[in-house]
């Protein structure tokens, strides 16, 4: 039997709710398959369970329980029954059970009134929570093999090297989200995130104004003939050619562990949506350099549409490998990002505008892009970030080919 | 000088092999304590000194431990170099007053005008049915007064050459030496002629938990770690050798390595040096443990005489064995 646990949707949440389950005791799922609705400060995700079974017991809907909490009891294919949650309760008084606890934080109330606390501090080895910090994991998420059961080094280390996997779309509901999140949580959330990134992260930032006239010219023959709802954005060439340089630079695709880079499996863009009504996401763009600009930007719409009303998956907000931030035609002309920790880089496009630009000796007017890197300097230098920058420059050069 | 060392010792006999050589070299260097002379020594390390050098280098006392120890702090104050033997450390207590409010305080309280340098030697330890008056550890005691060095050789090497360094140094020092160790045998290397007086040393190289010890407990750290290396663990053994100053960065350096901290200490457990170890770890390296730190010390009972009851008091190679066991394998 196995735990279906709270999961860390990055690196800044603490506690969530489960606010709708879509599947119900003696349900089967498989890797992949979205089980529930989870209330975060970035509003309400639908969780992915990658664990392969029957569903035995839930929590109740509605209560926020810490990241690690079990959510769910999942007999796994060719195991022992579930416990079912009347048993386990029953049997709480008799015998101690380490192996099912009760589920969630009302039933893991003591019921014979001794000062068993409520919700006991999960067992973290000192080293283990310091590595756990360093590359991003949530180590109460964890099982623990050390003394005590605590989670030690080894299990984070394992934890730190297997893969996110990317799961398939599910056919679960998803009429029942709620767009709702909490701005204030949502605040703070961030305030955690990017002040870490700048007291941990030597940032480093490059920039480079791109002639953005052949993209451009490539992308009005291209929607002259299309509705509106078939048009691309000038974004989608911006994030293919962005994901098509990291394939050739692939030192700013991943994740600084303790130092030292760990190269990300798949080059997942976190794609950088503000909300209405404040805060920021950043869900990913799965296998982005392997997508054409139609997929690519019907990619971009749903989640965009889904970040801000809601229903987000827990592998879109786990997955990103690098951030890129858009500003849009409404935006700044430049930006310099604040990296999201554990990733190493965020690049950045301010507002295309028209400019005077020498071409061929003569002062032309061209539509200019502002093209920028932040990125962390303990796994790259500003020469590999030059590299970066000239290899998307030259991509937007070849619309034709993204 | 060392043309007639022999290559294979025992620890008593390279701790006369000192003494000697420090006799020889310097003429202010006289050896003083209880039965030092006539008897050869209670633990025989004095033996046919006073035949080679005369009673006014080996000098007899009567049994007042505060009163040659005093004696000796004015003899370093004077200008000579004297190494005093007190019989057993639990005798030391009669003459904790010279050693700490005088040998340990006069130079700081001078404002550094007088040196004290003294050197005391003393046996400490239990494992030979002494009884409770004869067997104690009380080194992590003295390794509490700030102006004094505390060494504690636990190798035939560290027996033959620190005390050439304790002499050298300007501040008193003491030198415990274990009365199971004087039996033991071990090469010496030709080639080493000193040591220092301020670093630990790894005796043994292993990833999975660092086994911190000194004195006699570092034989029994070393056999643990060779049974627990047949079970595919790699204990590394760090003998402390020094535990005032204490050498904490060759602990955490070992630790970053390992992230697992057992320390064995014959002392007790209670306000002890293994105590101050811990504190220290929990201090300044709490972000390497991967494990709760453990402690394999005596039992906190005055040693018993009985030899079964004398050993169960002590820390024993499966002790060791289990302590490590519970840090490294899953609980």
């Amino acid at each position: 039997m196995a735990d279906f646990l709270m999961p860390a949707l990055g690196a800044d949440m603490e506690t969530g709710t489960v606010v709708q389950w879509l599947v119900e005791p003696g349900a089967r799922v498989k890797p992949g398959d979205v089980v529930a609705v989870v209330e975060t400060h970035k509003g309400a995700i639908d969780v992915e369970c990658f664990l392969d079974g029957v569903i035995g017991d839930l929590v109740p809907v509605g209560e926020r329980l810490p990241v690690g909490a079990v959510l769910a009891r999942v007999m796994e294919t060719g195991g022992k029954p579930a416990v079912s949650v009347k048993a386990s309760k029953s049997a709480v008084s008799a015998v101690a059970q380490p192996a099912s606890p009760p589920l969630g934080r009302e039933a893991a109330a003591p019921r014979t009134g001794q000062s068993t606390p409520v919700n006991p501090r999960r067992k973290v080895s000192p080293a283990a929570r310091q590595r756990a910090l360093q590359i991003g994991l949530d180590p109460d998420a964890l099982s623990g093999t050390g003394v005590d059961g605590a989670v030690v080094l080894g299990d984070v280390e394992r934890a730190g090297r297997r893969p996110r996997s990317v799961a398939a779309p599910a056919a679960a509901a998803s009429a029942a989200h709620r767009g709702s999140f909490d701005p204030v949580q949502m605040r703070q959330a961030i305030a955690s995130a990017m002040a870490r990134s700048k007291r941990e992260i030597p940032h480093y930032y490059l920039s480079s104004t791109v002639d953005f006239d052949a993209a451009q010219a490539w992308l009005q023959a291209w929607n002259r003939d299309r509705d509106p709802v078939h048009r691309l954005l000038p974004a989608v060439l911006l994030l293919k050619a962005t994901a098509l340089a990291l394939r050739e630079v692939p030192q700013f695709n991943g994740f600084c562990e303790g130092g030292v880079f760990r190269p990300g499996v798949g080059i997942h863009v976190g794609w950088a949506t503000a909300l209405r009504g404040g805060g920021l996401v950043a869900p990913a763009i799965h296998g982005a350099d392997g997508r054409s600009p139609t997929e690519l930007m019907e990619a971009m719409r749903d989640l965009v549409q889904r970040a801000r009303a809601g229903g987000l998956r827990s592998s879109e907000l786990t997955d990103p490998t690098v951030t890129v931030t858009s500003l849009g035609d409404r935006g700044a002309e430049s930006v310099l990002g604040v990296i999201y920790p554990p990733q190493v880089a965020i690049i950045g496009f301010g507002r295309v505008v028209e400019r005077p630009w020498v071409v061929d000796g003569q002062i032309v007017a061209r539509r200019l892009v502002n093209l920028s890197l932040a990125a962390d300097h303990r796994t790259s230098d500003g020469h590999l970030g030059g590299q970066l920058l000239a290899a998307i420059q030259q991509h937007l050069q070849s619309p034709e080919t993204l | 000088m060392s043309s007639f060392t022999p290559l294979r010792m025992t620890y008593r006999e390279a701790c006369k092999q000192a003494i000697r050589d420090a006799l020889l070299a310097d003429p202010r260097c006289f050896v003083m304590g209880e039965d030092v002379g006539k008897y050869g020594g209670c633990y025989a390390v004095t033996k046919g000194l006073l035949e080679e050098f005369g009673p006014a280098r080996i000098v007899d006392t009567p049994l007042a431990e505060v009163g040659f120890v005093g004696a000796g702090v004015g003899a370093a104050l004077a200008g000579l170099r004297p190494i005093v033997e007190i019989m057993t450390c639990n005798f030391s207590l009669l003459a904790l007053d010279q050693i700490m409010n005088n040998a340990a305080t006069i130079p700081h309280m001078s404002g550094g005008q007088f040196a004290v340098p003294l050197v005391i030697r003393m046996a400490t330890g239990a494992g030979r049915q002494l009884a409770a008056q004869h067997s104690h550890s009380l080194e992590g005691w003295f390794a509490h007064i700030p102006g004094l060095k505390v060494l504690v050789p636990g190798t035939v090497e560290d027996a033959r050459h620190m005390l050439a360094a304790a002499l050298a140094d300007p501040n008193p020092v003491l030198i415990f030496e274990h009365i199971v160790l004087y039996n033991a045998e071990d090469e010496l290397d030709p080639a080493v002629t000193t040591v220092d007086i301020e670093h630990a040393r790894v005796r043994r190289q292993g990833k999975d938990v660092s086994l911190v010890t000194y004195g006699n407990s570092l034989p029994k750290c070393l056999a643990a770690a060779q049974q627990l290396a047949s079970e595919g663990i790699e204990a590394e053994v760090i003998d402390l050798r020094v535990l005032r100053p204490l050498d904490t960065a060759t602990v955490i350096e070992s630790l970053t390595r390992t992230h697992r901290c057992v320390i064995v200490d014959e002392g007790w457990k209670s306000g002890s040096i293994s105590a101050e170890i811990a504190a220290r770890l929990a201090e300044d390296a709490l972000y390497e443990l991967d494990a709760p730190v453990r402690r394999v010390c005596a039992r906190e009972v005055p040693v018993p005489y009985a030899e079964h009851m004398e050993t169960a008091s002590l820390p024993q190679v499966p002790d060791i064995v289990a302590a490590v066991r519970s840090v490294v394998k899953a609980g």
